[in-house]
């Protein structure tokens, strides 16, 4: 079976949805947040991919040197916030983060 | 690239240039001479903006740099100069805070200036790498900022928070981005516009619309990508929820009308509706939320919601009417938050800050400049005649009712009203309650920013009404 634009979408848009759901459904830890958020952007990065081979068009690509780019700097903050939050609270189980409610 | 093509386009990009090497000068400055800089810093950062709000006015010329990413047109300076003005007060007003506080953080005034450039790209953004890359810059800086006081607990929770959620609002926004993309074969906006005229709607490109959407109505806090807001505005320190309440706001709202207006005008009809019911849940939810509130920072925050639902009203009329009552109404809403904020940053008595509505209790016989201010300030919010509050929300309802959105237009009035019951809590609370304690006198740069916000609310936007006006005019009609 060929190999097409459907398919790659298919995966990006499973991995998409993944990645959503690990936000909203995972009660445990915020590192499993921190997962998810970069399997929604590599899902994005499939579909620029994808869609930039089929079009014949190099922009798709170079987009997503720049997303690969960013989401290394939001890992880096998403982790040092992390890490001043887990100081000050000892913890960094979901449930636990409910200082502020309301 | 030509050279000379080169330079024009680092000319037409002079103002960000300014600011992000001021940034980087700055924070070597404070790495250098340490945490006793933060006051030098904070007062270059002040002049960095300044510098480059007079440059973007008097020197840089209109036009499209970098290939169609980078776009100055008039639109695009109306609100370059409302967010400078937002981040200089901003950080103006973190002066006091820094000293009684201990705050002495030289990373705020860099981190408002990285965040401040991320904005004037995203009001700049011509294609969607510019509006990703603009997008993410203020956003990374504004999660380290909301974060800023590391050994508070409601500080550092506040920036988590916010960095989940805002990581996950850039991934839908991406996916569409990349829907959009893979459906038009273009970036920019313009080519956007002109595929999406030739070849009508496709199911992947509306997909596409409404994920960007989504992810732009986080950046603007409007209903249901809200959540984050109350609590963000709550925990993060008083100067960077001023900070946060204005130009951030101006600028998404600001990319949110140059996507829709000038990328998908052929698909008006599609993200009208879109519009319409955020905008209606966003003050609905706003109004009522608001009244159960205690902490004057968290009813800031649902107030903010309804406004922005208010701007969007405009929005949703998609026409030049409707993006002059936008850039009208984000003008005033400016005014009005930094106003509040500078009451806000004052609430101080000997033993720290406080932040509870109960402390402003008889407020009017223990300071009554700030009573009076802050009664002026409340009712403009609320939208009542002849203060400048009023005149945001009658261009953006009439530009609805001449665009046949009567319904939008009544519930907006409706939920004024509910929203006018909460202001009026608050300054029943500053007249008629028995006097708490007093605050220490204001510092002299809050009450600076506070005369100059309470006047230009009332009666100074009454003269000068015309030319801001007239420039709001000019800057919507770039789009039709």
């Amino acid at each position: 079976m060929e190999i097409g634009l459907g398919h790659y979408l298919t995966v990006a848009a499973i991995l998409f949805v993944t990645g959503v759901f690990g936000i909203f459904m995972n009660r445990k830890n915020i590192i499993t947040i921190l997962m998810s958020v970069e399997l929604i952007l590599l899902s994005v990065n499939i579909n620029m991919v994808a869609f930039s081979a089929f079009l014949g068009d190099l922009v798709g690509q170079v987009f997503a040197l720049f997303i690969l780019t960013v989401a290394a700097a939001e890992a880096a903050i998403g982790l040092a916030i992390l890490v001043v939050f887990f100081r000050n609270r000892g913890s960094i189980a979901v449930d636990d983060v409910n200082t502020m409610k309301g | 690239m030509m050279p000379d093509m080169l330079s024009s386009s680092l000319q037409i990009a002079a103002p960000e240039l300014i600011l992000a090497i001021g940034a980087m000068i700055l924070l070597m400055i404070g790495v250098f001479m340490g945490e006793k800089s933060a006051q030098t810093i904070t007062g270059l950062s002040v002049a960095v903006i300044i510098i480059a709000a007079l440059w973007l006015i008097l020197v840089t010329p209109l036009g499209v740099g970098f290939g169609g990413s980078f776009v100055l047109d008039p639109f695009a300076r109306f609100m370059k100069i409302l967010v400078l003005i937002g981040s200089a007060a901003a950080v103006i007003m973190s002066v006091g805070f820094a000293e009684s506080e201990r705050f002495n953080r030289f990373e705020f005034p860099v981190l408002v200036l990285l965040s401040t450039t991320g904005m004037m790209m995203m009001v700049s953004a011509g294609d969607m790498i510019a509006l990703y890359l603009g997008l993410e810059l203020q956003s990374l800086a504004i999660y380290v900022l909301a974060a800023i006081n590391r050994d508070s607990v409601r500080s550092t929770e506040a920036g988590l928070k916010y960095f989940v959620l805002g990581a996950l609002s850039s991934g839908m926004l991406l996916y569409g981005a990349s829907m959009v993309y893979g459906f038009t074969g273009h970036i920019e906006f313009t080519q956007i516009a002109a595929v999406a005229a030739e070849s009508g709607r496709s199911v992947g490109l509306i997909v596409g619309l409404v994920f960007v959407l989504a992810g732009l109505a986080f950046k603007i806090s409007a209903v249901p990508f809200h959540m984050w807001t109350p609590d963000v505005y709550e925990g993060a320190p008083t100067p960077i929820t001023a900070f946060l309440a204005g130009a951030p706001k101006i600028a998404a709202m600001a990319l949110l009308t140059r996507f829709t207006v000038q990328g998908f005008e052929p698909l008006s009809d599609q993200w009208q509706q879109v519009i319409v019911f955020i905008s209606i849940a966003s003050m609905a939810f706003g109004a009522f939320a608001a009244i159960g509130q205690h902490n004057i920072k968290r009813l800031m925050a649902y107030s903010s919601i309804a406004h922005m639902g208010y701007a969007l009203v405009g929005l949703a009329a998609a026409n030049t009417e409707g993006v002059r009552g936008v850039l009208i109404y984000m003008t005033v809403y400016l005014m009005m938050t930094l106003g509040t904020f500078a009451v806000i940053l004052a609430m101080r008595r000997r033993d720290g800050m406080v932040e509870e509505i109960d402390d402003l209790s008889g407020l009017s016989q223990t300071n009554p400049m700030m009573a009076l201010f802050l009664t002026v300030m409340m009712l403009s919010l609320a939208g009542l005649p002849p203060l400048a509050g009023f005149i945001g929300k009658y261009f953006v309802f009439m530009a609805a009712v001449h665009a046949g959105l009567w319904p939008l237009a009544i519930i907006g009035v409706l939920a004024s009203v509910v929203g006018l019951f909460y202001y009026l809590r608050i300054v029943k609370t500053m007249w008629f309650d028995e006097p708490a304690e007093a605050f220490v006198p204001m510092a002299i740069e809050l009450r600076a920013v506070l005369w100059v916000t309470g006047l230009v609310v009332f009666p100074v936007y009454i003269f000068v009404s015309g030319p801001i006006f007239a420039a709001a005019e000019a800057a919507a009609k770039t789009f039709f």
